[in-house]
């Protein structure tokens, strides 16, 4: 049944995913948005990974995967703690307003 | 036999005086100074009665000083009979000026600075005379420059010592460029710059070559030893205290040409040309200098010029291949001209500092003794026999007549012309009525001792002292004709120039003026010194100070060293600035060059990829 579906596919699938997480990343001002497109952007790979790990009939790619979602959870706590503090100190979301590195 | 103790002695003087010397009273300063000097001239004494007839060269090597691929120069010192006069003369007069110096040098400040450059002095002017090899004897030639400069100078606080410091300093520069290229020719051609060497090498070498080094090294002795065209400086060098110019700008230093090209006589007696260069330059600066002192009114300047004329006499003797006679008129020069100078200081310090004759006159009886033992110098320098300077100076200028006629007879005139200006000072200072305001008072016996000691050595050293007949192994014989002809004419223009003195400024007192204004173009030239001093600002000095200013200071110095310096900076904020663009402080603009950054990789390792593996398959 999978056989029928071509390699091809999954890759566009996750080519197409990690551009709209690109765009994401940058064109939208939300700091949770832009979080959230990071997060699709690592998934976009993910699935690369695992088709690639299936097509060559190997675990390498398998493995990859789970390190990656591994990071992915640690980085989502990371970064909402982040967010969060952003937030309780500056009462915004907007990332063009987190730019106090500038002068 | 130790000869290094010889110059290291008055060097211990100098380091204790030039460091504690502040700290300590004056008498203790003056009992280091003198006794340092004091010492070394004794220690000159027992090495001379230790190596007895010194008829071969004693040489002491110390330790290799440069080596360094075929350069090989040791301190070594050397000590033969020529060697023996000129350390008798140095360290001897050097002791007399020292003692005299308590007395000059009571009332001024800067006692100890004063003794403690004296001293470094005789430590160089020792070396000079001991080294026994070129570059050595250098050493020595600079450092009493240096010296010369700081004494000269020693009256830091009035701008024409210091001018005066500068200029002797500067021009000496010329002439030792001139003795540096000597030194470089010389081992080049020698590979040695050990004077045994290159003199026993000297034989066999080309007489161009020799001639080049002759004339170099000439133009060192003519900075060094005040000759035409570089002396200009020693007129000048009067602006030091009057036991200096005694002692560097009379007696010592100056010589140090006449020593110069004496010690090298084995290359200059191989290039004739070289040598008659010596005794033209010789002859035309005894006239030359001779004729200025005609009508100088500074006391000091007078002598200034003699020296500078009788520096003359010297050269022409060395040049005429009468080496010992220019030796022997190097030191009764030494007598009676450092005796002239200590006179006219004591004079100076008689009259509280005034040294234009016009303000001097009957002095003869305020200061007896300074007056009785210059009149001693006087007639030594004037020629007359049987005192010290009637001896060299014939000895001289019987050598002058075999060599040129003209010189002879050149010569004989600048001798006329040396007793008149020397005793027309005689005269405008001692006789006829005094014509100044300070009451004279007369000098110490600290300053009178030194003043009888060298009155006697300017009237017997002559006969006393026989320098043709000491030096005759050193230098090559010459067979020197008795010509007592040619000697009684020398003679006679001494007295000439002595009674036309008389004439003019004692019996008849109002004819000096009258003669001035009747030869107005002729004194006024005189009087400005052939306005030399002019035509060098015009022709180098200003030039240079213009072309400096103009092109170096403000083209090259400005423009391009600070203008490049200046540049890198400026180049430097420019990119700075542009970079800054970059940092805009938006995440999201930094997310774009990453994204930017990352396609831009991907795109060359893509590239790079296909063109190794060949193209698309």
């Amino acid at each position: 049944m999978l056989a029928a579906v071509p390699i091809s596919w999954f890759l566009t699938l996750s080519a197409v995913l990690f551009a709209l997480g690109v765009a994401g990343f940058l064109y939208r001002r939300n700091i949770i948005t832009v979080f959230m497109s990071i997060e699709l952007m690592l998934n976009a790979v993910n699935l690369s990974f695992v088709t690639f790990s299936y097509h060559r009939q190997q675990v390498n790619g398998h493995l990859y995967a789970f390190f990656v979602m591994v990071v992915a959870a640690a980085e989502a706590a990371v970064g909402l703690a982040i967010i969060l503090t952003i937030f309780k100190n500056r009462g915004t979301l907007n990332i063009d307003d987190v730019d106090s590195m500038k002068n | 036999m130790q000869l290094w103790l010889i110059p290291i002695l008055p060097l211990l003087g100098f380091v204790i005086n030039g460091l504690f010397g502040r700290r300590f009273s004056r008498g203790v300063v003056s009992a280091i100074a003198i006794g340092s000097v004091a010492l070394s001239f004794a220690w000159v004494l027992k090495t001379i009665f230790g190596l007895g007839d010194l008829n071969t060269r004693y040489v002491e090597h110390y330790f290799t000083w440069i080596s360094s691929g075929a350069v090989n120069i040791g301190a070594d010192f050397a000590i033969d009979r020529l060697t023996v006069v000129m350390l008798l003369v140095v360290t001897g007069i050097g002791s007399l000026i020292h003692i005299y110096s308590i007395g000059y040098m009571a009332h001024e400040g800067g006692y100890y600075r004063f003794f403690a450059y004296l001293n470094l002095f005789m430590f160089f002017m020792l070396v000079l005379v001991l080294a026994s090899n070129y570059l050595l004897l250098f050493v020595g030639w600079e450092g009493v420059g240096l010296c010369s400069y700081l004494l000269i100078g020693f009256y830091f606080d009035k701008q024409f010592a210091t001018n005066a410091g500068n200029k002797a300093f500067i021009v000496n520069r010329i002439g030792d460029f001139g003795f540096s290229l000597a030194m470089f020719y010389i081992f080049k051609n020698f590979g040695s710059l050990d004077f045994t060497k290159v003199f026993q090498q000297a034989p066999g070498t080309s007489e161009a070559i020799l001639t080049t080094i002759g004339l170099l090294l000439l133009v060192g002795a003519c900075g060094k030893s005040a000759q035409l065209p570089l002396y200009v400086w020693l007129p000048d060098a009067m602006a030091g205290p009057t036991p200096v110019s005694a002692l560097i700008h009379a007696a010592t230093m100056v010589t140090a040409g006449v020593y110069m090209v004496a010690r090298s006589w084995p290359i200059f007696i191989h290039a004739p040309s070289a040598m008659n260069v010596v005794a033209v330059v010789g002859i035309a600066t005894a006239f030359f200098a001779a004729s200025i002192g005609l009508v100088q009114n500074d006391i000091k300047k007078v002598f200034a010029y003699s020296t500078v004329s009788q520096l003359g006499y010297m050269f022409v003797g060395v040049g005429c291949g009468a080496f010992s006679a220019g030796i022997w008129h190097l030191m009764t020069h030494a007598f009676f001209k450092a005796l002239l100078f200590l006179g006219s200081g004591s004079v100076i310090h008689a009259l509280s500092g005034e040294q234009d004759l016009r303000q001097m006159g009957g002095l003869r009886k305020k200061i007896r003794w300074t007056f009785l033992t210059m009149m001693c110098a006087a007639v030594a320098i004037a020629g007359v026999p049987p005192f010290s300077g009637f001896f060299s100076k014939d000895a001289i200028l019987l050598a002058a007549y075999e060599h040129a006629p003209w010189m002879y007879w050149l010569g004989v005139v600048t001798a006329g012309m040396t007793a008149f200006y020397v005793f027309r000072a005689m005269f405008l200072a001692f006789f006829g009525e005094y014509r100044g305001k300070e009451h004279p008072h007369e000098s110490p016996p600290v300053m009178i001792a030194p003043l009888a000691v060298l009155a006697v050595l300017s009237l017997v050293g002559g006969f006393l002292f026989n320098i043709p007949e000491f030096l005759k192994g050193i230098f090559p014989v010459r067979e020197a004709a008795e010509n007592s002809g040619l000697m009684l004419i020398s003679v006679g223009a001494g007295v000439v120039g002595i009674l036309l003195a008389w004439f003019i400024y004692v019996l008849k007192p109002a004819m000096a003026d009258s003669l001035a204004s009747g030869f107005g173009f002729v004194y006024k030239t005189l009087y400005n010194k052939y306005f030399v001093d002019e035509i060098y600002d015009a022709a180098v000095v200003n030039p240079l100070v213009r072309g400096s200013r103009t092109v170096l200071w403000q083209a090259v110095d400005v423009g391009v060293i600070d203008g490049s310096v200046n540049g890198v900076g400026a180049r430097a904020r420019n990119l700075g600035d542009l970079l800054r663009l970059l940092q805009s402080g938006n995440i999201r603009s930094y997310a774009t060059w990453v994204l930017l950054g990352s396609v831009v990789a991907i795109v060359v390792i893509a590239w790079a990829g296909i063109g190794m593996s060949g193209g698309l398959r």
